[in-house]
């Protein structure tokens, strides 16, 4: 312990003295703060602006370190020196965060008599590498010294990693979202009431009803809430007909269905809505050919409920489809068997069997899509059209609207983040404890049963024509990107191609003159960078959850989890809400964009990493542990070799999640950095359908070629390992 | 190899509970060096929670661990000089088997060539030499178990644990590599800390066997004392087989013992642990049955009779409930539905749970 705990003294040292302590505007890896390091009132270190700037209220790093130092030279008992280390760094570290929030730009917003007699009243600019540095040092102190400080608490590895992940899903997660409740009760004059609030909350502006009382509109919630409910239920239904057509019968196109499954996960989310326009907008194809055929009128029906229904049963049912071949799948043949064997009909065994024993996996499918339908953005932009709003367009259109009104934000997230929540809440207390699906890792040799006639004609006819449309509607991504303007002017082209993605010779060499390019590339790069973060910190907390028992273990696994229930557009308005300001200033920046990646995604990783670890028998762990391994090289050398297929998922899946999420990244975009998916949007807002579907087309190659390429990269080191090898006889 | 104290295990009040439960009561047992000590007992009884705890892979509640004098209640599994074998094996899927027997020696950052070798040697020691580049999954499953123990025994443990090691063979393996682990340990002179539900395989490798019962120690003795001297019907029961019959003591003295039993006053020449109610252990093969009616003895009826070669089973209802009877005569006159009298040869009859 004491040498890893002098080690991270030194490094926060090194961080206190010689590395600038405020967020610079050039940049850390500028390396222009040098020269100021030692002098500059922006870009000093932490130690010299206490010497020279009169900011003595820098001083709690300093203090911590030298009292640990002390510590760990003078205390001879382990025991003891390692709990003396958790009090100074405890301390230290909380009294560092304290002045970050308490001194903004004005001077300190609390505790003002105290700052101010430490020279407070200048105020400060955000945290930057050198606070980054201290306050990581003195987490890790901290988590070092925990982990010998009492019995059975754990080596450093574990107990460092819980620390870690506590802290960033807490300044990532917690700390934005709150800024959320914060705003939602503050009334517009600046104060704070409860009552406010509530009425606010449940106004009838959000909450009426008139569309189902044939008296007007409805509210945005009452929208998001119905759309979710019709969303809900018809992808379950579409997704079950599809699944029980891939695992029940001997259908001959089953690999398309398969397809099915991967092709909207690399789909930007709006992707599917600008096909509907073309194929159901006024001039759109399907439209004109009704026209012509039975004389229809040519209305705008697609900008509204119908058209924001049918992208996202579109989008959805894939989802759905997916959650379900595990639960139809999961169902075990003997019971089926068993059935058939008491003299029981297909029909039979199917209603009173299979289809019971499915129905916890259905209810789950349905809260699924009503989350995803609740939290959808894309959709509703490009087919809202203003006259069918939801909760997640509102919130954008309160940021970005004309007069931007954060506590009419703060209300709308807090409505929707009810919703979800709630849904989110119930799936995990009540459905995720009811599921009986009954995957054992053990073989199970029977045969699924067959359908009775009637369930399989009813699951042909549900899902074979939606199959059929859903082909027709991607088809258009591709014909819509190479016509010069849809429902008027049909001619061939690559004019969009060459707009965007154009190169020119010039007397300088090659220039990328498309207007894509720059969006282009900033998507490729933080999508780069982000995806192994997200992979990191996900499996990090799967293989927490799953080996490794800690107190507060049930929490620690559902706050993680929380973020997948945080609608986007929530997440997006909580981080300009919460990282605008110091101590933690990130917006304007590409950091804020990996961040909100890696914590958007991470629930996911952490699925996979769950699922994938729960297969490697844990006898593995502790046989390495036994040999004399510590955790961090049992990681190393047993459990990450042996869950490349995870890795692999879990990269692909945040890399492709990067490139095609909107909703968060629509807030978080600056002209510095803007991403593939804002310039789409704007594109579409302009209506310039040709090149925003142009460039929607690159992206799905993009992708595409991306998920083949980590494949060959990472498929290629072959793990050589047969299931539980251990089981082998 | 071993001095004295080294590889010796202590318990000292050991507890160990999972919120509510309690996986072993306070738990007081002593491993002498270089002994194979096997811990046998039904599921749930809490001899693989003993093992784990030895092992480190499970912090004890209260209480204190001591291997080879020093105390390692603190220590974690990473730091006790103590290997495992575990019931899967655990073999490490993508490394050789050699690379697999060298990881305990590369972790603690021996050079690669040395482990190697090493581990070549150790898999010399359990027959495997020539094998070391395969993989796991290209050796049967006996050679995965004499690979896990090759993995154990390269790191030179004061303390050699084996969790069910046979439970995955087939039976006719099993008898085989519980002989080669029997053998192994007691030329390297190991301690062997052993678990089992299989009484059999305890009788078979053991010196001494600590049977459990709901979390705590029924009885520990060598395996003929269990077998002939169980402390309780429960041991008497689950080694070997046993008829439990109720009785009451009416006098002992030491050698002597009179009693009642169904309504007949017996002397037997075994000791009692004092007078009242109490229960009889009679084996199966110490019942006599015979087609005459004889001077002493009950009388029974023979509802089961099954020919197995070597022995004949029966089952004989009468005064004392029902009897399992083994006859080593191989032609023996007596068949199912006779009526026939009971004796015992009363030399090793027990008398417990008085």
């Amino acid at each position: 312990m004491t040498r890893t705990v002098t080690m991270w003294l030194l490094i926060g040292l090194f961080g206190f003295v010689l590395t600038p302590w405020y967020m610079t505007d050039a940049g850390f890896w500028g390396f222009s703060w040098i020269s100021g390091v030692a002098s500059d009132g922006e870009s000093g270190s932490a130690f010299f602006l206490m010497l020279l700037h009169g900011r003595a209220w820098l001083f709690p790093p300093l203090i911590a370190f030298a009292l640990s130092g002390v510590a760990l030279l003078l205390i001879k008992n382990p025991v003891q020196k390692a709990r003396v280390i958790v009090g100074i760094t405890g301390v230290g570290l909380l009294f560092t965060m304290m002045q970050g929030l308490a001194i903004v730009r004005g001077g300190p917003r609390f505790f003002e008599s105290f700052y101010s007699t430490l020279g407070g009243v200048d105020g400060q600019l955000g945290f930057g590498a050198g606070a980054g540095i201290v306050l990581f040092s003195l987490l890790f102190m901290l988590t070092t010294a925990y982990s010998s400080a009492g019995k059975g608490s754990g080596d450093a590895f574990v107990v460092s990693l819980i620390g870690l992940i506590i802290a960033l899903v807490g300044v990532f997660v917690f700390y934005p979202v709150s800024h959320i409740l914060v705003n939602a009760f503050r009334v517009p004059g600046g104060e704070f009431s409860a009552t406010d609030f509530l009425t606010r909350l449940f106004s009838s502006e959000l909450w009426h009803i008139g569309c189902i009382t044939f008296s007007g509109s409805c509210g945005p919630a009452i929208n998001s809430l119905v759309l979710a409910i019709l969303t809900g239920a018809s992808t379950v239904l579409l997704g079950l007909a599809f699944a029980l057509i891939f695992t029940r019968t001997n259908f001959i196109a089953k690999p398309l269905l398969r397809v099915l499954t991967v092709i909207p996960i690399i789909t930007p989310p709006f992707v599917i809505g600008l096909a509907l326009i073309l194929l159901f907008g006024r001039t759109g194809s399907a439209t004109a050919l009704f026209a012509d055929l039975f004389g229809w009128e040519k209305t705008r029906w697609i900008y509204g409920f119908g058209g924001v229904y049918l992208a996202q049963v579109l989008s959805f049912t894939p989802i759905a489809f997916l959650v379900l071949i595990g639960v139809v799948e999961g169902i075990s043949p003997s019971m089926e068997e068993a059935s058939q064997t008491l003299d029981a009909n297909a029909w039979q065994t199917f209603r009173y069997v299979s289809f019971p024993l499915m129905r916890p996996g259905l209810a789950n499918a349905f809260l699924l899509g009503f989350i995803e339908s609740l939290a959808d953005f894309g959709n509703p932009l490009v087919l809202g059209g203003g006259r069918f709003n939801v909760l997640s367009t509102e919130i954008y259109f309160s940021i970005v609207g004309t007069v931007a009104d954060p506590a009419k934000a703060a209300i709308l997230a807090m409505a929707l983040l009810m919703l979800t929540l709630g849904a989110f809440l119930i799936q995990r207390k009540w459905v995720g404890t009811k599921s009986y699906a009954t995957v054992t890792g053990k073989a199970d040799s029977g045969q699924h049963a067959a359908l009775s006639r009637g369930v399989k004609f009813a699951a042909y006819t549900t899902a074979l024509p939606w199959a059929a449309f859903t082909a027709v509607v991607y088809s258009m991504i591709a014909f819509g990107s190479f016509v010069k303007l849809w429902g008027y002017d049909h001619t061939f082209t690559f004019e969009h191609y060459i707009r965007a993605f154009g190169i020119k010779h010039t007397d300088f060499g090659w220039k990328l003159k498309g207007v894509a390019w720059d969006s282009y590339f900033t998507t490729l790069e933080i999508a780069t960078i982000a995806a192994p973060l997200t992979a990191i910190v996900g499996l990090g907390t799967a293989y927490l959850l799953v080996r490794q028992n800690f107190f507060g273990k049930n929490a620690f696994e559902f706050s993680t989890m929380l973020s997948f229930a945080i609608p986007g557009t929530v997440i997006g308005v909580s981080y300009i809400l919460a990282f605008n300001f110091p101590p933690v200033e990130l917006t304007g920046t590409s950091i804020i964009l990996i961040i909100v990646f890696v914590f958007r995604n991470m629930p996911v990783g952490v699925r996979g990493g769950i699922a994938a670890m729960s297969q490697l028998d844990k006898s593995l762990d502790e046989a390495s542990i036994t040999l004399g391994a510590n955790s961090f090289t049992t990681v190393r050398r047993v459990i990450r070799p042996l869950m490349g297929p995870a890795i692999l998922a879990a990269l692909t899946y945040s890399f492709v999640r990067a490139i095609t999420s909107v909703s968060a990244v629509i807030f978080l975009v600056s002209a510095r950095h803007n991403m593939a998916t804002s310039f789409i949007v704007g594109r579409v807002e302009n209506g310039e359908f040709g090149i925003a579907i142009a460039y929607s087309a690159v992206l799905i190659f993009t992708m595409l070629f991306a998920i083949i390429l980590l494949q060959l990269l990472i498929g290629k080191r072959k793990l050589r390992r047969t299931d539980r090898v251990a089981k082998a006889h | 190899m071993t001095t004295p104290t080294e590889g010796s295990v202590v318990f000292k009040n050991v507890v160990k509970k999972y919120g509510n439960v309690t996986a072993l009561k306070p738990l007081n047992l002593s491993i002498e060096p270089g002994k194979l000590v096997t811990l046998l007992g039904p599921s749930g009884c809490g001899k693989t929670t003993t093992l784990r705890l030895i092992a480190g892979l499970e912090a004890a509640t209260s209480g204190n661990i001591i291997i080879g004098g020093e105390d390692v209640t603190h220590l974690s599994a990473t730091y006790r000089k103590v290997s495992m074998v575990f019931q899967s094996y655990a073999l490490f899927p993508h490394m050789t088997v050699v690379e697999n027997v060298a990881y305990g020696l590369t972790v603690k950052k021996m050079p690669k060539n040395e482990a190697h070798q090493k581990a070549e040697q150790g898999l010399e020691l359990v027959g495997l030499k020539g094998f070391g580049a395969r993989l796991p999954s290209e050796l049967s499953g006996g050679q995965q178990q004499r690979v896990a123990v090759a993995r154990a025994i390269v790191l030179e443990p004061e303390v050699l644990l084996l969790d069910e090691p046979l439970s995955n063979l087939d039976a006719k393996l099993r008898r085989h590599v519980r002989e080669e682990i029997r053998q192994i340990q007691q030329n390297l002179g190991l301690t062997a800390v052993y678990v089992t539900h299989d009484q059999e395989e305890a009788m078979a490798v053991s010196d001494t066997i600590i049977v459990m019962k709901d979390a705590e120690i029924a009885q520990i003795g060598t395996p003929r004392d269990l077998y002939e001297k169980p402390n309780s019907s429960f041991i008497a029961d689950f080694i070997g087989d046993a008829n439990l019959i109720d009785c009451d003591v009416t006098h002992t003295d030491g050698n002597q013992s009179d009693i009642v039993v169904a309504g007949t006053k017996l002397s037997l020449k075994t000791p009692a642990n004092g007078t009242g109610a109490g229960k009889l252990v009679i084996r199966p093969h110490q019942v006599i049955l015979s087609n005459e009616k004889t001077e002493t003895g009950f009388e029974g009826h023979v509802t089961y009779a099954a020919y197995l070669g070597n022995m004949t089973q029966y089952t004989v209802d009468g005064p004392l409930g029902q009897l399992f009877v083994i006859s080593n005569v191989s032609e023996s006159p007596i068949k199912m539905g006779d009526t026939v009298s009971i004796n015992f040869k009363d030399n090793d009859i027990r008398l417990v749970d008085i």
